[in-house]
């Protein structure tokens, strides 16, 4: 039963990466996209962990997925005039796909576990049964690794800010709405009553 | 497992999806109704009122309608993408509900992260909208679908604060202990909606927000867009958006009853009331929480674009962030924070050296 929808999974997850790249418009290709990273958290449910699983749903396809097609779709490009160059570019794509390749066979084959790694104490695992994998990875990520935890947000912090401020201008002379100040508007202050002379008119009003 | 056991399995879930699913289904349709009832009274009005007792087949009379007119394809409509749109939309609403217990071990799927994938697949439809607003290659639907997806991207950060905050007193993801931990001898008064009473007012507002609910319709603001996103769409196509959105609205109520108002819980804890089958409590409660929803839909004129981007981002996300260091603070400080369960000393299974 698992292996029928590992195969499912991964062979849907394989495809739409192809078609990812191969896939004539762009849109196309970040939806694709994001069909590849849903079928990926069908496998981590498959390696039961369902926390990873629906994390990276609610990262990568609810937030990071929709700010890719938000931007694709307001481009403005030609896409016949995008794909011309791609006889030109093709074997330099392949030659960084085959070193690619060709190291990660390397890597893959000379695999082996240190014999310190052995002796090194790793941080206490709980029996799996015991614990959901959501405990099981708050137990490791806020003990033994909270320092990396913390460095990690607080280089998403200042991603933010640098994000920020590279956008942020403030232009002057437009009118902006200041809520707090029109809440503490009082009658007192905002409203003036005047008692007209009849033909004469008020002239002008100062306030 | 043997091969009819697997069948049997699917066969089984398959049945309690369909049980679901029609019941959920005729439940929207009197939503639907009640909504424009109450919409209706609100403004002195009569309602719907022809079709059947009271108008009450009024949904169905229009189901029959749109399923009966001609689907319209634009002819420089992106084809494929445009169809399956509003088909991504229902489907992804409607996938909510696998995870919703509305009843002690009522849930389809009873899976530990079930408010995680809630909270994932209520942060999915925003797809139906952006690929529908895209592929109707026009500009109102264009500016629909972006609207909409800079403000479900905005609430949903508010949203996740809030399930935060309840996570924290609950002290699991799954729905059914969420439910069970709110089960007092206090009754109505032990629920989450008075402990945590301005995160309940955020995630209403945030909850009419993601699912575009007047005040916040504005990726279909008639006055400005014409219909959004749904410009293009006709017949079954606007069909299916406008069920998905039903369903959305209605997962959003069941997601609300189970965070706060106590789940299937009575809200009064003794007989007799505890007689009564939870599922009625539950959808009473569901219920009522779509009221309100409707009744504002009537009280309350639309914001503008900048105030609900101001008022997702300046106002909820800092008060809900505040109330997260609170909340944590509180349950540390009074040791009310729930125990995890007791769990077996490590086992070292590398690292002692032999």
């Amino acid at each position: 039963m698992t292996a029928f929808f590992f195969y499912i999974f991964a062979t849907i997850t394989v495809a739409s990466a192809v078609m990812v790249v191969a896939s004539r418009n762009p849109v196309q290709s970040v939806l694709f996209l994001i069909l590849a990273f849903v079928n990926a958290a069908g496998l981590f449910v498959l390696l039961h962990a369902e926390f990873l699983a629906m994390i990276l749903v609610v990262v990568y396809v609810g937030a990071v997925a929709v700010l890719f097609l938000f931007v694709v779709m307001m481009l403005d490009v030609d896409f016949a005039e995008l794909r011309q160059g791609f006889q030109q570019y093709l074997p330099v794509g392949g030659l960084i796909g085959l070193i690619f390749l060709v190291e990660i066979l390397l890597v893959v084959s000379t695999w082996a576990v240190s014999p310190e790694a052995l002796r090194v104490p790793i941080a206490a695992n709980p029996p799996a049964e015991a614990v959901t994998n959501t405990e099981a990875i708050g137990r490791v990520l806020y003990t033994r690794y909270s320092y990396f935890f913390q460095a990690a947000g607080l280089i998403l912090l200042v991603a933010m800010i640098g994000a920020i401020v590279l956008t942020l201008r403030e232009r002057v002379g437009v009118r902006r709405q200041d809520i707090a100040r029109q809440v503490a508007r009082t009658p007192e202050e905002a409203v003036q009553l005047h008692k007209v002379p009849s033909r004469q008119g008020l002239g002008e009003v100062t306030r | 497992m043997s091969v009819t056991d697997i069948l049997l399995t699917v066969l089984l879930i398959a049945l309690k999806s369909v049980v679901l699913l029609v019941a959920l289904l005729v439940f929207i349709a009197f939503a639907l109704y009640a909504d424009r009832k109450i919409w209706a009274a609100v403004q002195l009005r009569r309602g719907p009122n022809v079709v059947g007792p009271f108008g009450l087949l009024q949904s169905f009379a229009d189901l029959t309608k749109f399923f009966f007119k001609e689907p319209v394809i634009p002819a420089s409509a992106n084809k494929g993408i445009f169809l399956l749109a509003p088909l991504v939309f229902a489907t992804i609403s409607l996938a909510a509900w696998a995870v919703i217990p509305l009843n002690a071990g009522w849930a389809i799927a009873d899976i530990n992260v079930g408010i995680l994938y809630l909270f994932a697949v209520s942060s999915l439809g925003v797809y139906g909208v952006i690929m529908g607003g895209w592929a109707s290659n026009s500009k109102y639907p264009f500016l629909g679908a972006l609207r909409s997806t800079a403000q479900m991207v905005s609430y949903e950060v508010s949203i996740g604060f809030v399930i935060i905050t309840v996570l924290m007193c609950a002290g699991s993801l799954n729905l059914t202990r969420i439910v069970e931990a709110q089960n007092t001898s206090l009754g109505i008064f032990g629920w989450y909606w008075l402990w945590l009473f301005p995160m309940f007012v955020v995630f209403f507002i945030s909850a009419m927000a993601e699912t575009n609910r007047p005040p916040f319709d504005l990726p279909e603001a008639e006055s400005e867009l014409v219909a959004g996103y749904m410009v293009e769409y006709s017949s079954t196509p606007f069909l299916m958006f406008m069920l998905g959105e039903y369903v959305a609205i209605m997962t959003m109520c069941a997601l609300g009853t189970i965070l706060f108002l106590g789940g299937w819980l009575s809200p009064i804890p003794f007989p007799p009331f505890t007689w009564i089958p939870g599922v009625i409590w539950f959808v009473l409660k569901a219920s009522f929480l779509f009221f309100l929803i409707a009744m504002v839909k009537a009280f309350v004129p639309r914001y503008r674009y900048d105030q609900l981007m101001r008022l997702g981002w300046k106002v909820f996300l800092p008060l809900s962030l505040v109330m997260v260091v609170v909340v944590a603070g509180v349950l540390k400080l009074t040791d009310l924070a729930p125990r995890s369960p007791v769990v077996p000393e490590p086992v070292a299974t590398r690292g002692v050296e032999q």
